[in-house]
């Protein structure tokens, strides 16, 4: 009895979920889609929880609260810092297989019958992707957080490659070992080795990762911890796991191939960590200088214009700027200006980071533009307000062969008629490369930190001179 | 058949000997279903659907729940607990995370 209502459950959590992702198609069914998900949830763990094989609900009650008691503070987090805590519950993903399939293991070291080939190949894949994910998400984790110990900057050292590749071979053979010996007596040490060595593999992965990256990589990671949670369905033989895990792996899976395109990188290039890679473009020619403008002047050019298209990057989530953002939003569709925001696929450090900060200040998703959409419409825009972005709207992505950005589509913010640029310091952007469209006839900076520019600019049109 | 398979196969009722053939068959028929879906979601929505998705894939909790409850030596349940408050805390706070992005967007 108990097991039909398990067998029920699986398949209405699955299509709960299904619909959970369905309703994501449109802002407006979107939270409805965070119930079915919720739904589907609560059924697959009560109806595991009433199964008789059950006996220590103490420790599911403890295990539970403890979850709530860091979820929830972990919900809480202010939207900048969203991008690190999805790198860190990918971590939590992670763990989560890597320790069930580790205790699988040694449940079946003790009932060898249960060391299939198969279910022992599903249980080191389990582990191998379980652990890797685990550790290399709470080290992207670190580096989106800054954490002092966690290095910010690409790692790299020649051989990185040879290194890595063989770090998951290692473990890869370990694997096919334990597949053909699962109880031997050296077996159980071997397991441990695979352990270690997805540990470090997860370490290694994501040291030569720069901020730039950050957003195909959480994407990948996201795929990695769907998979891991398929894996484990493939171990317990239980098809909610597989599906649910697999809804998971696309999302990340679809998710990684349009950040690779927006950054004009192969998938290959990326999953095997070829990527991250620093160069410095050499210095051509004479250093051209940018032209400063005063907040007064900015402020009278974005008044006069008829569009207005913000571009925003990673440099107005560092300043918390979205808010002044909003009030600059106000004081010029109130004017009359028509403003809209350009949204590069790669903005920010995850996919929708900038969508997201966006609806916090308040302004209307229907201003918020994607690249594809708004790059036509450039050569009509009066004036382009670049706020902290910087390689997504660098021309020489277009034609500087041998640039780290070359061929990666870019916001064409030099098309139109004026640019005004926010930039907190005058150090190059986080490719390490000049950026030439500061050097543009028809651009302007305004140096110093997103938020107290925007703030100088905003009260421009407090003031009476201005109408 | 032994205890561990026992318990997992009981939390999803099979009986039967494993038939990793349906595995592998259901495994490729909800990831053409996830393509499917997950291509016709807003670009808007990208990061509130990255919260969704890693809460969903949570549902691990089912196989921890069996690992940290069944009757098992205290070390396997020990990993299981583990396992169990690492995907309760993606549960509680993927969910209320989308929620609270979602309600974030808001047309004019």
């Amino acid at each position: 009895m108990t097991h039909a209502v398990a067998e029920f459950a699986a398949v209405l959590a699955t299509a709960l979920f299904i619909f959970a992702l369905y309703w994501m198609n449109d802002p407006k069914t979107a939270r409805r889609g965070v119930m079915a998900g919720i739904a589907g949830m609560v059924v697959a763990i009560l109806a595991t929880w009433i199964q008789p094989e059950i006996v220590h609900h103490a420790w599911i009650i403890v295990a539970i609260i403890a979850g709530f008691a860091v979820g929830v503070p972990l919900s809480r987090v202010p939207l900048t810092a969203v991008p690190q805590r999805t790198a860190l519950s990918h971590a939590f993903g992670g763990l989560a297989a890597g320790l069930v399939g580790t205790a699988e293991y040694f449940l079946g070291v003790g009932n060898p019958a249960d060391l299939t080939p198969f279910r022992t190949s599903a249980i080191v894949v389990e582990v191998i992707l379980g652990f890797l994910t685990f550790t290399g998400s709470l080290m992207a984790a670190g580096k989106l957080q800054e954490v002092k110990w966690v290095p910010q900057r690409p790692v790299t050292y020649p051989g990185q490659n040879v290194v890595n590749v063989g770090v998951l071979v290692l473990a890869v053979i370990l694997g096919v070992l334990v597949v053909i010996h699962p109880t031997a007596t050296w077996s159980g040490q071997a397991f441990y080795g695979i352990v270690a060595l997805a540990i470090l593999f997860g370490v290694l992965l994501i040291i030569p990762i720069g901020g730039a990256d950050m957003p195909t990589v959480i994407s990948i990671l996201n795929a990695y911890a769907g998979l891991s949670a398929v894996a484990m369905g493939f171990v317990l033989n239980n098809k909610l796991l597989v599906t649910a895990g697999a809804l998971d792996g696309s999302s990340g899976l679809i998710l990684s191939i349009i950040m690779c395109r927006a950054m004009n990188r192969s998938f290959t290039n990326v999953l095997f960590g070829a990527f991250g890679t620093v160069q410095k473009l050499v210095a051509a020619g004479e250093p051209k200088t940018w032209k400063q403008e005063t907040p007064e002047g900015a402020a009278q050019l974005v008044e006069q214009a008829r569009l207005v298209v913000i571009i925003p990057g990673y440099g107005m989530a560092v300043a918390q700027a979205q808010h002044k953002v909003r009030e600059l939003f106000d004081h010029l569709t109130k004017r009359g200006v028509t403003v809209k925001f350009a949204i590069h696929p790669v903005a920010g450090r995850m996919p929708g980071h900038m969508n997201v900060l966006l609806a916090e200040a308040d302004i209307p998703y229907t201003a918020l533009v994607e690249m594809d959409e708004i790059n036509p419409e450039m050569p009509q825009c009066d004036v382009a307000l670049v706020i902290g972005a910087n390689d997504v709207v660098n021309p020489a992505a277009r034609y500087a062969k041998g640039s780290p950005i070359y061929g990666m589509p870019i916001i064409a913010a030099d098309k139109a008629k004026t640019v005004l640029a926010i930039k907190r310091s005058k150090n190059p952007g986080f490719a390490g490369i000049d950026n030439e469209l500061y050097v543009l006839d028809n651009t302007w900076m305004l140096f110093g930190d997103a938020k107290a520019v925007l703030g100088d600019l905003v009260k421009q049109f407090g003031r009476s001179g201005l109408h | 058949m032994t205890e561990g398979l026992l318990a997992a196969q009981a939390a999803t009722g099979d009986h039967g000997a494993v038939d990793y053939w349906s595995m592998l068959f259901v495994f490729v028929l909800s990831t053409f279903i996830g393509l499917g879906v997950i291509r016709r979601v807003s670009r808007l929505l990208y990061t509130p659907l990255m919260s969704l998705t890693n809460a969903i894939s949570a549902i691990a909790v089912v196989g921890s729940i069996v690992v940290a409850g069944a009757e098992y030596p205290i070390t396997i349940r020990v990993l299981g607990a583990v396992a169990l408050f690492a995907s309760m805390t993606n549960i509680v706070s993927g969910f209320m995370i989308t929620d609270r992005m979602l309600k974030m967007f808001k047309k004019q």
